[in-house]
């Protein structure tokens, strides 16, 4: 009873409202959200899973402005992102938020401080205080000493960290994490897990994040699945609780 | 922002050395074509312009006939008496030269060497501004008699006495001997390739007699004391032989009167001409340069898509993919820019070696044809740059 009055009493960081999204048109169209319902306030881990094709990673565009809502409302900090312009949403993007992809992402042939680097330089950032925080930014995910190293000559899972240090780097609101741990062994992906689980612990960054590996999710502290694009099933972890 | 995608630019420019050379190929003689026509063009019209004032300032030329096609060659030629009244009757006159030329072998000992010999007068070197290097002219008994007396050019000289003394030697024109008495110092070549002190004066009246044998004179040069008297002049000369010649109030001149002025214009005006049309040719293939820089920013859009998608999803504006894509298209146009205009001073300081013409930099064109290949690059570039900048982030990250 206290939580959901704490809820009410705090507008929620990110709020989807019967959020649908069609691609194509006519009998062609495909239906990826029908709705979908989902509030996620600041400091949750959220662990977001279903089969391909259940909408999860649509949902997960949408949350991070990358993609807009056919119909609903989507609130980002109280802000309606479908009325957003490319531009104004790019503009979130550079300053709330964080992402890291399955297929790392990284720019080849460029070292991993530049990469970290990378929305520093979008942000204008003096070119010695971008140094300071991409060096910062590889520390945290256990990199210090790698930074003149380019993605090729790193492994999976430092490419990854390479990633989460880049998506940090701007000390976002919200992480987007799509699958992080898909291209890494289990021992790789609970070092990134950890990583995750500490930066959601110590510097209050809300995470979302998609994966569909049981393991993984066990991670989070809300598990959320999708069917069929709608929200399936949502429950807390009690782990941490019990 | 643009600091930064300067820096991109020529990093991405590295990684892609062959390509990037290849790519910037047509610019780079595309700037250097333009520059080099316009280089050798501006040498050759100063050159025909210096030629012209060798010829002798204030100069009027009289010949025979009507310069331009189609016209007969079965004119009057004019004589001794001509000249005479026209130093008689005309003012303002420094000197008045006739000159009747013909094409002959000259053997000295065991040398033998074709040139031009001229019948003239002491006052052809005035009127042709020729100098005298050692010995001297005519003298006034020798032009009365018409004596077998020669001066002659530079070339001659060398050609024939080396660096033997030639004063006193006897020449054989034809059929005569004559003695050396002067020699004239050298002019340099001419606007149309021709050896100007490949020639041999002697007086007309020996040339008339004993080489031409009639007493016709091809031209008469007339150098005028003041140049604001020079049409004033020109059009007395023309009153004065159309009375000579007998011409009807109607009938056309058959013969022309032209001052250095317009001859230079006449010349200059060509040489422009075809150096306008020959940059026109070389601006075509800088245009053709812009394409295949269009065409390589194209490749590498497609090349760098799921770059542009990072960078996108991470917070790069449309305009900051646009400037990157732009600034790249820029620096490499440039940099052809800057090895165009590198080639064309090497090409031109051979070239205007090779045809003799005096070289000509023009800093102008170069800073012009610099800047123009920059402007390619912007052009050429926004297609492939708004290209990058619109693209959709997650169809970009999905792309392998």
């Amino acid at each position: 009873m206290e939580k959901s009055t704490a809820q009410i009493a705090r507008p929620a960081q990110l709020l989807l409202r019967g959020v649908t999204k069609v691609y194509g048109t006519g009998s062609a169209a495909m239906h990826a959200l029908r709705g979908v319902d989902l509030r996620i306030d600041k400091g949750e881990f959220i662990a977001v899973m279903g089969p391909s094709g259940s909408g999860k990673s649509t949902c997960l565009n949408i949350l991070g402005c990358l993609d807009t809502p056919t119909s609903g409302s989507y609130l980002f900090e109280g802000v309606e992102v479908g009325k957003l312009s490319r531009g104004q949403r790019a503009r979130l993007r550079r300053y709330y938020l964080g992402f890291v992809f399955q297929g790392y992402n990284l720019l080849n042939r460029t070292s991993a401080l530049e990469n970290v680097e990378l929305p520093l330089i979008y942000r204008n950032h003096p070119i010695a205080e971008r140094h300071a925080l991409a060096r910062q930014a590889l520390g945290a995910v256990g990199l210090a000493g790698w930074e003149s190293h380019t993605p090729g000559e790193l492994s999976g899972g430092q490419q990854q960290r390479v990633a989460v240090a880049r998506a940090i780097v701007t000390a976002p609101h919200v992480l987007f994490a799509d699958e992080p741990t898909g291209n890494l062994d289990t021992a790789r992906s609970r070092e990134i897990m950890d990583l995750l689980t500490a930066l959601n612990r110590d510097r209050g960054i809300t995470i979302v994040m998609v994966t569909h590996e049981a393991d993984m999710a066990a991670y989070a502290k809300r598990v959320v699945r999708f069917v069929d694009g709608l929200v399936d099933s949502d429950e807390r972890n009690d782990k941490e609780a019990a | 922002m643009v600091w930064n995608a300067l820096l991109l630019a020529l990093r991405e420019l590295r990684r892609n050395v062959m390509r990037s050379f290849l790519t910037i190929l047509g610019i780079v003689i595309g700037v250097a074509a333009v520059i080099i026509m316009v280089t050798l063009g501006s040498g050759a019209t100063v050159q025909v312009s210096q030629q012209i004032a060798s010829l002798g300032s204030n100069l009027v030329i009289l010949v025979p006939g009507q310069m331009g096609p189609g016209r007969g060659s079965s004119v009057a030629p004019f004589y001794a008496d001509d000249v005479e009244a026209i130093a008689r009757e005309i003012g303002d006159l420094k000197a008045v030269a006739p000159a009747a030329t013909k094409s002959v072998t000259v053997i000295f000992a065991n040398k033998n060497w074709s040139t031009a010999v001229t019948g003239t007068n002491n006052d052809y070197f005035t009127a042709s501004n020729w100098v005298i290097e050692r010995g001297r002219i005519f003298s006034e008994s020798e032009l009365r008699a018409g004596k077998a007396v020669c001066v002659i050019g530079a070339t001659v000289n060398k050609e024939l006495f080396g660096a033997q003394d030639p004063l006193g030697s006897k020449l054989r024109l034809k059929n005569i001997s004559c003695e050396v008495i002067g020699q004239l110092k050298a002019k340099g070549q001419s606007g149309i390739g021709r050896d100007q002190d490949d020639v041999i004066t002697i007086p007309l009246r020996a040339f008339q007699r004993r080489i031409a044998g009639n007493r016709d004179i091809a031209m008469i040069q007339i150098s005028v004391r003041d140049e604001s008297a020079i049409d004033r002049v020109k059009s007395a000369i023309e009153r004065l032989m159309r009375e000579r010649r007998h011409l009807a109030p109607r009938e056309e001149n058959d013969f022309s009167v032209m001052d250095t002025r317009q001859i230079a214009q006449t010349l200059t005006g060509t040489t422009r001409i075809l150096t306008l049309l020959l940059s026109a040719v070389a601006a075509v293939s800088l245009l053709v340069g812009g394409i295949g820089i269009m065409n390589i920013m194209l490749v590498s859009v497609t090349e760098r898509t799921r770059e542009i998608g990072i960078r996108l999803a991470i917070g790069a504006f449309e305009r900051d993919v646009l400037t990157q894509f732009l600034v790249e298209a820029v620096v490499l146009a440039s940099f052809g820019g800057l090895f165009g205009v590198l080639l064309a001073l090497a090409a031109s300081a051979v070239l205007a070696q090779v045809l003799q013409v005096p070289l000509i930099l023009n800093p102008g064109i170069m800073i012009l044809a610099f800047l123009f290949s920059g402007a390619v690059g912007v052009i050429f570039g926004y297609v492939p740059a708004r290209r990058a900048a619109r693209l959709d982030p997650i169809e970009a990250l999905r792309h392998e």
